[in-house]
């Protein structure tokens, strides 16, 4: 539920530091799924020893 | 331009900034018709990428876009000011400041070039880079504030996503990839220009030298029919080189005598001749009479080259053979 005793410039700072945060979860995951990705398919292309 | 600290007297913040203003800065409206041809190029390439890392390459292409429309916004931020249609956005209205707009620019460009080079491949990461580089420096820096040929020559940042998607899947980016490119940049003029008959007035009061502007509307509405001879004929051109089929063929036929009947319509018209504001208040769409003609050739290129890269996305997608 939305504090009622913020101001608009802390609601409007609130919405930036959420976005932001939420879009560096997104590129850390993106970075981790995509080395597994990566990481998987090069030890598919491995030669049997 | 706009200073990196400073904003001209009548830009102040007038409420604190959104993150809903920031995304603004990335023309999200530009950013999918990228993210579109950029797909298109991708699935048109033929070659298996694994489903994330085509994700990926499609992200950074998005990123990548609104990265450059952040620096645009960043460095037009004065002419957009003066113009009816621009004035609304995050930096003139001074809810997001310039140097803001900037640094998200940078920052986002960064991210995506970077990213796009270590998750997918660098020829397409070099050719994001190369975009962004392209619209930021070349077209919004150079061409837009000195030549009427600025969207011409500019309009090639905006015809590579097709080429990045193809060099994301595949690692080259072979000819019909540059059939994809050409045919938006062939496109371009006419679009544009159609846009700008109805706008000159704003793009006169803003010192941006629009065709319109600089040569008359009558020039403008010639070149424009010429501009659409040379960009039909290109946008068949895919159904003989293998890119295309049966499909795309009927669209790229059926639409390109659409557009030449429209562009011949708006030769004939006299549309760009007034000098009064010929816009009502329903956006880009609504014009009064005598810049219909312009208006229709504008609407119905953005549903053309929709069209044209439906059906080859849905061709290769489907996996029907070409001709």
């Amino acid at each position: 539920m939305a504090r009622q005793d913020l101001t608009p410039e802390e609601k409007a700072r609130g919405g930036r530091n959420i976005a932001l945060a939420l879009g560096l979860i997104a590129f850390v995951l993106i970075v981790f799924v995509t080395t597994i990705v990566r990481l998987g398919a090069n030890v598919f292309d491995r030669a049997p020893i | 331009m706009t200073g990196l600290a400073a904003q001209p007297a009548e830009i102040r913040p007038a409420a604190p900034a959104r993150w809903q203003d920031y995304f603004q800065l990335l023309k999200p409206r530009v950013m999918s018709l990228v993210v579109f041809t950029g797909l298109t190029g991708l699935v048109c390439a033929d070659r298996p990428i694994h489903p994330f890392l085509g994700a990926v390459a499609i992200l950074c292409i998005a990123v990548g876009a609104g990265a450059s429309a952040a620096l645009n916004m960043w460095f037009d931020a004065d002419i957009d000011a003066k113009m009816r249609r621009t004035r609304g956005r995050p930096v003139p209205s001074g809810k997001v400041q310039g140097a803001d707009a900037l640094a998200l620019g940078i920052t986002l460009s960064l991210f995506s070039v970077g990213l796009m080079g270590m998750a997918v491949n660098w020829l397409a990461a070099f050719l994001l880079a190369f975009t962004i580089l392209f619209y930021a420096l070349v077209y919004t820096m150079w061409l837009k504030r000195s030549t009427p040929q600025n969207i011409v020559i500019g309009g090639l940042a905006g015809a590579l996503p097709p080429a990045i998607g193809w060099a994301a899947a595949a690692g080259t980016a072979p000819l019909n990839a540059w059939l994809m490119v050409l045919i938006i940049f062939m496109w371009t003029p006419a679009h544009f220009w159609a846009l700008s008959l109805y706008t000159s007035e704003d793009y006169g009061n803003a010192g941006v030298p629009m065709m319109p502007v600089v040569k008359g509307a009558k020039s403008t509405r010639q070149q424009i029919l010429a501009y659409s001879l040379l960009f039909v004929p290109i946008a068949i051109a895919p159904a003989f080189t293998g890119l295309g089929g049966t499909a795309y063929l009927a669209v790229a036929c059926g639409g390109g005598l659409v557009f030449l009947v429209l562009a011949l319509r708006l030769l004939r018209s006299h549309a760009g001749e007034q000098l009064i504001d010929v816009r009502t208040d329903d956006g880009l769409y609504g014009v009064k009479a005598d810049a219909r003609d312009a208006r229709n050739l504008f609407a119905f290129s953005i549903v053309y080259l929709f069209s044209l890269f439906a059906a080859l996305l849905a061709e290769h997608a489907l996996g029907l053979g070409a001709l």
